[in-house]
C-alpha cells in the first residue's frame, strides 16, 4: 500500500512530461474524429456547427449514385495492389543483387544513389516526371523518337497513368526498400552457407534454399503490414502528376475527397467519404497487425 | 570464395551491370534537370539538352534570385523547418520517455500508448481536420503547419523503443544519486540518446522541408507558401500544358515555356536535402532496422 502512493508521487512528473503531447493530439487528432459526425448532417460552413441538420444517410446516398463512383474505388484498388506488389518484389530482388556484390565501394556508392529518391517530395519528383515524360521534348520520347518510335503523352493517356504511376512510384521507393531486407539478409547464419559449400551446392541453389527461406518471415511481415494500404492511391503522387485528362484511369479515393471537399466545398459528402475510407482501412490494418502478430509475432509497440 | 565457375562469374557480370543501370535511372533525371537549369531555353525547347548543359548560362538562376515569392517562400520553409524542428523534437521526447517505462512501474503508460498509437490507425480525415485548423484560429499563420503535427507518433515509437534499449542501470544508478525523472532524462538518457535524436531531427527536417499540401489548404494568400507549396502550384499550372503539348508547340513556346526557370528551382529546392543527404543517410539505416523491426 505504502509503495503504491510513493509510486504514485515518484509518478507524477511522468504524468506532468506526458500532457502537453496529448493537449496538442487530442485537439488536432481527436476532435476532428468527432467531427467525422458532419458526415450524417448537411454541414454548411456558413451556418456552422450550431445550426446543423441531420441528414441521415443521405450524403453516403449521393455518392453511391456518383457516376465514376466506383471507377474511382476500382482506379484506388487497382493502383494501390499493383504498387504493393512491385513494392514487395523489386526491393528483394534489388537486395538479392546487392548481397551478392563483394566491392563494398560499388555497393556503398549504389546504395547512396538508389536510397535518395525517397527524401525528394512528389512535388519536386512530379516536376521532374512531367518534364522527363513530355512529348514537348522531354527525354524519354526524344529516346523513343529516336528508335523511331512516336511520342506517347504517357501522363495525358489512360493506357498509361496507372502504369506510369506504379513505375515511377517503385523508382522513388525500390532502393529504400531495400533497405529492411539487406539488414535481414546479414542476420543469416553464415555457417548454413558454409555447410552447404560443403554439400556442394551452387551460388543459386544457396540462393534458393537458404537466403529466401531467411527472408521470409520479414516478406511475409511486409506484405500483413501493407494490407492497411489497399485504399491508399498515394495522394501527393496522383495529385502532382494527374489531370482531368486522366481522370478515368487515376482518380483515386484520396483525389475525391479533396475535390468534393476543398474545391466543391461539398464539406458533408467529403467527410462521408473520407469516414467510408477511414473504417475500411482501419478494419484492414487490424486484419492487417493481427497477422502479423500470428505469422511474426510483431507488435506496435 | 574457393572457387568461382564461369556461370556464376558471368552473373557477376551481369549484376554489376544492372546495379549500375538502376543506379544511373535513379541519378539521371536530376542531372537532367540540373542540365536544363544551366542550358538556355532555346536549346531546352529545341530538345537538344540531355545530360550536359547546352549554350552554358547562369540566367535562370540569376532571375530567380531577384524573384521575391521564391525567396520569400524560401524564408517561410526555413521558419517553418527551425520551428516545427524544435517543437517536435520537445514533444517527442517528452511523450516518449514515459512511454517507456515498463507498465509494472508506470501503470498508465499501455493506456497512453494506445491514445497516441490509435491516431495511426483512424483519422478523421482532411475536412474536420480543416474545422479544427480552423476553429482553434491558426489558419493562416505558420502554426497551422506545426501544430496539427505536432506529435509524430512514428517518431515517438522510433525513440522510445531506442529508450528501452538503454540497459536498466542508468536509470537505477541516477535514482540512487536522488535524480527525479526530469534530471535523469535531461543528463542520462539524452546524452546517450543522439543517435536517435540525430535520426528523428533529419526525418523531421526532410518531412517539414518536403510538405505542400497542408500549406496550400491552410495559406490563403500564395504570398505566404512554404517553398514546397509555392513550387507545387507553378508547376500545375505547366503540367497539363507539358503532358499534352507537341514538340513542334514546344518550339513556339519557346520564350514562355520556362523549363529552364522551373528546372533551376526545383533545383535549388532540393539543394538543402541534397546537403543533409550524407548526414542523413549515416543515421536513417540504423535508426529505420531498430525502429521497425524489434526482436
Amino acid at each position: 500500500m505504502k509503495g503504491t502512493i510513493r509510486q504514485f508521487y515518484r509518478n507524477i512528473p511522468l504524468h506532468l512530461m506526458i500532457i502537453p503531447g496529448i493537449i496538442i493530439v487530442l485537439i488536432y487528432s481527436y476532435i476532428p474524429m468527432a467531427g467525422l459526425i458532419i458526415a450524417f448532417q448537411d454541414f454548411s460552413p456558413i451556418a456552422g456547427f450550431r445550426n446543423m441538420t441531420w441528414n441521415g444517410l443521405d450524403n453516403f446516398r449521393y455518392l453511391f449514385e456518383l457516376p465514376g463512383f466506383y471507377q474511382v474505388v476500382w482506379n484506388t484498388v487497382f493502383i494501390s495492389v499493383m504498387k504493393i506488389t512491385a513494392g514487395l518484389t523489386v526491393p528483394v530482388i534489388v537486395a538479392l543483387l546487392l548481397n551478392e556484390v563483394r566491392g563494398m565501394l560499388f555497393k556503398r556508392t549504389v546504395q547512396t544513389i538508389i536510397y535518395m529518391p525517397h527524401f525528394f517530395s512528389w512535388v519536386i519528383l512530379g516536376g521532374i516526371i512531367v518534364d522527363v515524360l513530355s512529348p514537348g521534348g522531354g527525354i524519354v520520347n526524344l529516346f523513343l523518337k529516336w528508335i523511331g518510335v512516336q511520342p506517347i503523352q504517357f501522363l495525358a493517356s489512360n493506357d498509361w497513368f496507372p502504369y506510369i504511376l506504379v513505375i515511377t512510384d517503385q523508382w522513388k521507393e525500390f532502393g529504400f526498400g531495400t533497405i529492411i531486407y539487406l539488414a535481414a539478409l546479414t542476420s543469416i547464419d553464415r555457417s548454413l552457407y558454409e555447410a552447404a559449400v560443403i554439400d556442394g551446392a551452387s551460388r543459386w541453389r544457396q540462393t534458393w534454399h537458404i537466403t529466401l527461406p531467411g527472408i521470409r518471415p520479414i516478406m511475409i511481415l511486409m506484405l500483413t503490414l501493407s494490407l492497411g494500404n489497399v485504399l491508399n492511391g498515394g495522394f501527393d503522387q496522383v495529385f502532382n502528376l494527374y489531370n482531368p485528362l486522366v481522370y478515368e484511369s487515376g482518380d483515386i479515393l484520396d483525389t475525391m475527397i479533396y475535390r468534393i471537399g476543398l474545391q466543391d466545398a461539398q464539406y458533408s459528402v467529403s467527410t462521408a467519404l473520407g469516414l467510408i475510407k477511414s473504417i475500411v482501412s482501419l478494419i484492414l490494418i487490424g486484419v492487417g497487425y493481427f497477422l502479423a502478430y500470428r505469422v511474426a509475432n510483431y507488435r506496435i509497440f | 570464395m574457393h572457387h568461382i565457375s564461369a556461370s556464376y562469374r558471368v552473373f557477376l557480370t551481369i549484376n554489376y551491370a544492372v546495379l549500375t543501370i538502376l543506379a544511373l535511372l535513379c541519378l539521371f533525371p536530376i542531372v537532367n534537370l540540373l542540365a536544363i537549369s544551366f542550358s538556355s531555353s532555346s536549346a531546352v525547347s529545341s530538345g537538344s539538352v540531355t545530360f550536359w548543359p547546352v549554350d552554358f548560362t547562369l540566367s535562370s538562376y540569376t532571375y530567380i534570385l531577384e524573384n521575391n515569392q521564391f525567396l520569400g517562400s524560401f524564408g517561410t520553409s526555413m521558419l517553418r523547418v527551425v520551428l516545427g524542428l524544435s517543437v517536435n523534437l520537445i514533444l517527442t521526447i517528452l511523450v516518449a520517455y514515459p512511454l517507456s517505462k515498463e507498465a509494472s512501474t508506470f501503470r498508465s503508460r499501455t493506456v497512453y500508448a494506445w491514445f497516441f498509437v490509435f491516431t495511426m490507425l483512424f483519422s478523421g480525415g482532411l475536412i474536420p481536420g480543416y474545422l479544427v485548423v480552423k476553429e482553434t484560429g491558426i489558419l493562416d499563420s505558420i502554426w497551422a503547419l506545426i501544430l496539427p503535427g505536432a506529435v509524430p507518433v512514428f517518431n515517438v515509437l522510433l525513440m522510445l523503443n531506442f529508450f528501452r534499449g538503454l540497459p536498466r542501470e542508468l536509470e537505477e544508478a541516477a535514482w540512487m544519486d536522488g535524480a527525479g525523472h526530469l534530471r535523469t532524462l535531461w543528463s542520462v538518457y539524452l546524452p546517450v540518446s543522439l543517435p536517435s535524436i540525430a535520426t528523428v531531427t533529419l526525418f523531421t527536417v526532410v518531412g517539414h522541408w518536403n510538405a505542400w499540401f497542408d500549406g496550400m489548404i491552410y495559406m490563403k494568400s500564395p504570398d505566404e507558401y512554404p517553398l514546397a507549396t509555392y513550387l507545387q502550384s507553378m508547376l500545375q499550372q505547366m503540367s497539363l500544358q507539358t503532358a499534352t503539348v507537341s514538340l513542334e508547340q514546344a518550339e513556339l513556346l519557346t520564350q514562355v515555356s520556362n523549363r529552364t526557370t522551373q528546372a533551376s528551382q526545383i533545383f535549388l529546392s532540393v539543394l538543402p536535402i541534397l546537403a543533409v543527404y550524407p548526414f542523413l543517410q549515416r543515421y536513417f539505416v540504423h535508426g529505420l532496422v531498430v525502429g521497425s523491426v524489434k526482436g
